[in-house]
């Protein structure tokens, strides 16, 4: 004979039943993300594969007098480029391509005077200011640098590079390495300690004087079968140290070209970016 | 103790079973179908297989287009295998679905820091 379950006994599964339900959900609630590791990898921003090999031509470089910009900048991007890239690196001499630059400017000019004397000629006096204007022999600022853009779209020029290295991806551009001073509030952690003894952190606000450099370089890629520009990119970075820190100016160069290496790099290769993300359920 | 009716308790155990049933069927077999593909995705995930994780939350999502948790580990898939357009639309899709989720939004923000970073540089002609 089957008897009737008595109500307490009743009470107390159905108690049971809830309390595993609740307890499931919460489970299912508490093991509902999972932190994984991911590669991203990124495709080069620039079709390199019709060359084998790249120049890493020569910067104009100005600022500080402190490093040799020109020279610092070939020889870091040549020795990641032989290690991170599948391109064959060409050593070469450095292009003195502030040199190079002056030169096409004189020239330009002289051409214009021979114009100009000409009895034919109709040019306009803007147009003569222009050209004749030289180029300033120390680089300070990006005004100064701007002048020299010009080198670069000169396609002739760069298509002669290319043809005597057997038509490389040349690699080239501006860079301005320069002392930079400021002073200002500065937030800052400090430590207290309160009447008992408890450390705490609290942000101050305090006035520093502080130096260091700023780093504004741009890269320029030139097709050398063409001579022709096919990608530029320029970047600013600066570091700032307490004033009375001596900092060399050539360890906070490559600490900011550090900086700036990777975003390099993955103009010319595919580039893995290593991170984490949460998957849910 | 205090005692409890027993009233009380079998209408609420009965109020427990009536919203476990009432439940849609169709949308409770698509979420829970759904969910298998996704947890099965995780999976593979973890051993390194990520296309067969693609394949599996591609289908929860076609099983469940309103799981945004779907959404969100398809878009780390793509994301992983480079998919990166892919991956930016998967993660919207999960944010539309799931707007105050933080998990989502934080994945979506790393994504688009590292697209940002990449896909151009800061002022490439």
């Amino acid at each position: 004979m089957i008897g009737r379950a008595p109500a307490k006994t009743t009470g107390r599964l159905a108690l049971a039943a809830l309390a595993a339900i609740l307890a499931a959900g919460t489970a299912a609630c508490s093991a509902s993300y999972l932190e994984i590791p991911i590669e991203t990898p990124i495709q080069p921003k620039l079709d390199v594969t019709p060359f084998q090999r790249v120049l890493v031509a020569g910067f104009v470089a100005g600022g500080s007098d402190d490093i040799d910009a020109n020279q610092e900048t070939v020889r870091l991007l040549r020795s990641q480029l032989r290690t991170k890239s599948s391109l064959k690196v060409i050593d070469a001499d450095i292009l003195p391509l502030m040199e190079v630059a002056q030169d096409q400017a004189k020239a330009t000019a002289e051409d214009r005077d021979r114009e100009n004397a000409s009895p034919q000629s109709t040019n306009s006096g803007d147009h003569q200011s222009n050209a004749a204007m030289p180029l300033p022999q120390k680089i300070k600022d990006e005004k100064d640098l701007e002048q020299y853009e010009r080198l670069f779209a000169n396609t002739a020029y760069w298509k002669r590079i290319g043809e005597e290295f057997q038509n490389p991806l040349i690699v080239t551009g501006t860079v301005l390495f320069t002392n930079r001073s400021t002073s200002g509030f500065v937030q800052r952690d400090q430590e207290v300690y309160d009447p008992y003894g408890r450390r705490r952190v609290i942000p101050t606000r305090t006035y520093m004087e502080r130096k260091g450099f700023m780093l504004r370089p741009k890269f320029i890629f030139i097709d050398g079968r063409s001579g022709a520009t096919m990608y530029s990119e320029s970047y600013r970075e600066e570091v700032l140290y307490n004033a009375q820190q001596n900092t060399p100016a050539l360890s906070s160069y490559f600490e900011l070209m550090d900086r700036l290496v990777p975003n390099f790099l993955s103009a010319l290769s595919s580039q893995k970016i290593k991170g984490s993300r949460v998957l849910l359920k | 103790m205090a005692s409890i009716h027993p009233m009380t308790l079998r209408t609420a155990a009965f109020a427990v079973c009536a919203l476990v049933v009432s439940a849609p069927p169709s949308f409770a077999d698509a979420r829970s179908d759904a969910k298998t593909q996704v947890d099965f995705g995780i999976n593979v995930a973890q051993r390194g297989l990520w296309r067969e994780a693609i394949y599996r939350w591609e289908k929860a999502v076609e099983l469940d287009p309103t799981y945004a948790a779907a959404y969100n580990d398809l878009a780390i898939a793509y994301e992983h295998e480079g998919q990166l357009e892919k991956a930016r639309k998967a993660y919207e899709k999960a944010l539309e679905l799931a707007p105050n989720n933080a998990q989502i939004r934080q994945n979506y923000e790393l994504f688009k820091e590292i697209n940002d970073r990449t896909s151009s540089g800061k002022d490439n002609r």
